[in-house]
């Protein structure tokens, strides 16, 4: 079959996109925040794990990077976010502009500009034959690591009293500080989880496209923002369909040819506009009523 | 100490707040002790609920200063830690989280209350203590008549129990000093009353104060110890319901004073 190898590509960045689009949302339904910070900590995450499985087992990089770009996720929200809890909208917006350039620039200074190469993961990197179609086995990882992350989630979100007072906190900010929730630390745990993701969502990213340079997460970051978008901005299933179809959509079109292959990225970019012409709160999204 | 040997809960003095031009609460002085029903009443516009937001932390007051047990917290004191300090209240527009269930918002505000950090919060390594919470919230919706309703989405409840849900919610809290922002708006008489008496009842229970801006002026005659009465942001009377009743001013500023044209 033609398609299958796309449509196994699509799957697989599409799990990817999931990973990262999830931050977006988490990140947009508390704070009411586009993170635009959020596409740099996943290429960050890539960069820490070229440095660290230098002169680190991969073993031991791995578990690091993700300690280490939660770490990074937390400082930038303390740091940038927090001291404008109480500021206009649009002014935590320009700081998160400001975030996502300064992580470029501060790459740009480490690399010196030049493409790193991203480590091998042996067992995850190995080639494999999949009913006839010659992948990565992190194509089969992907899916399957995303689908047990996002359950995972889910039931820290229904069932746990961190997840309970998230929800209230998205719900109502002002109502739950006044019930005593302390949305320093929902906050600070929505980025904890945000982070976390985007890391593993790097290593399974870069485990396909090897090469690294800082404005790397600009466009996966992009895409999982318009997939969140396209589910709704501040829904979790939403990000996580939105992400799956632009994944497997711009892989079934590279199928097409070469000719094709250049409008890839356009296509999704296109879905943006037309979602936010026809149902700008995406297809999950809910009404936006007023707070008094 | 107050006069009457009464320990002092709010002691709220010259409290100002200032929109632009506006001057919502002008000045404002008084003083609620352990164990009252105070009420705060005035014509739409008064400042009431401005008053209710300033010793909340919802408002930093343009000057004067709000003290909880003698200590003040007018300023650089977030509203979680006013909660926790032991401040609760309702809103006269209810604000539940509507899209989670009863118990859930019930759940949520006893959250603050519990000792855990993220890690075990997470893990939920302390079930003891989460079923103990757990059953605290079915009493509290138990006592609002609301247990059997606890899985209901809240915004699905009729307006009356919203309100209830509300009180609820506050006192999962554990609070000292209730505030209740108009609890008995959109309920009919017989609601009313039922109020009048659950409002005592919780007082005693847990050992309250009450602090209450109501329009029902039946349901505030009754239950209040004590009544202060704004207009345009200035106190402009207080004192047992039956002297406050009585004040030409307080009538003025409900009827309108009568002008010769």
């Amino acid at each position: 079959m033609r398609y299958l190898p796309y449509i196994l590509a699509g799957i697989s960045v599409g799990g990817q996109y999931a990973l990262i689009a999830i931050g977006y949302t988490m990140v947009y339904g508390i704070l009411r925040l586009i993170n635009f910070a959020h596409g740099d900590i996943f290429m960050a995450a890539g960069l820490i794990m070229i440095y660290l499985s230098g002169p680190l087992t991969l073993w031991l990089s791995l578990p690091l990077v993700l300690v280490l770009t939660v770490l990074l996720g937390f400082v930038v929200e303390r740091v940038a976010y927090k001291p404008l809890r109480d500021a206009p909208r649009m002014s935590v917006m320009i700081s998160a502009i400001g975030v996502s350039y300064l992580v470029q620039n501060v790459a740009l200074y480490i690399t010196g500009g030049l493409a790193k190469t991203y480590p091998t993961i042996p067992w995850v990197s190995d080639t494999i034959n999949l009913f006839g179609a010659i992948t990565k086995r992190v194509t089969v990882i992907t899916p399957i690591l995303t689908a047990v992350l996002i359950a995972g989630l889910v039931l820290l979100i229904k069932k746990t009293k961190i997840g309970m007072a998230m929800r209230a906190v998205s719900r109502d900010f002002e109502t739950s500080r006044l019930m005593g929730i302390k949305i320093n630390a929902v906050i600070s745990v929505t980025f904890v989880i945000g982070s976390f993701l985007a890391a593993v969502g790097s290593a399974l990213y870069f485990a396909n496209y090897t090469a690294i340079v800082p404005t790397s997460g600009a466009m996966p970051g992009l895409k999982a923002f318009v997939a969140a978008v396209f589910g709704g901005i501040g829904s979790i299933p939403g990000a996580v369909i939105g992400a799956f179809l632009i994944g497997i959509s711009e892989n079934v079109i590279k199928s097409g040819g070469s000719g094709w292959t250049t409008f890839s990225d356009a296509f999704t970019f296109v879905l943006l506009i037309i979602i936010l012409v026809v149902r700008p709160t995406g297809l999950f999204g809910e009404k936006q009523t007023d707070k008094v | 100490m107050a006069g009457d040997g009464r320990m002092n809960i709010l002691q709220i003095n010259e409290l100002t707040m200032r929109f632009g031009g506006v001057t919502a609460v002008d000045g404002l002085s008084m003083e609620i002790n352990d164990g009252e029903i105070v009420a705060l009443i005035g014509p739409n516009g008064a400042g009431k609920t401005t008053a209710f937001n300033c010793v909340t932390g919802v408002y930093e007051p343009t000057s004067g200063k709000v003290s909880f047990m003698g200590k003040e917290i007018s300023r650089g004191t977030s509203p979680d830690k006013i909660t926790r300090l032991g401040i609760a209240r309702t809103f006269q527009n209810i604000r539940l989280f509507r899209t989670m269930t009863v118990l859930e918002n019930v759940l949520a505000a006893k959250h603050m209350r519990t000792r855990h950090n993220v890690l075990t919060a997470t893990l939920q390594l302390s079930r003891r203590e989460e079923k103990r919470v757990h059953s605290e919230a079915l009493e509290l919706l138990e006592e609002q008549g609301l247990l059997h309703l606890k899985d209901e989405i809240s915004a699905n409840l009729p307006y009356g129990l919203q309100r209830h849900l509300e009180i609820a919610r506050a006192l999962a809290t554990s609070p000292r000093l209730l505030l209740l922002d108009e609890p008995a708006a959109g309920m009919n008489p017989q609601e009313t009353a039922e109020l009048a008496d659950t409002i005592r009842r919780i007082r005693d229970k847990y050992s309250l104060t009450v602090f209450i801006i109501e329009h029902h002026m039946d349901l505030i005659m009754r239950i209040s110890d004590r009544i202060y009465v704004l207009d345009f942001g200035k106190l402009i009377a207080s004192g047992a319901p039956r002297e406050v009743q009585a004040n030409q001013r307080v009538i003025d500023a409900y009827l309108g004073v009568a002008n010769d044209a």
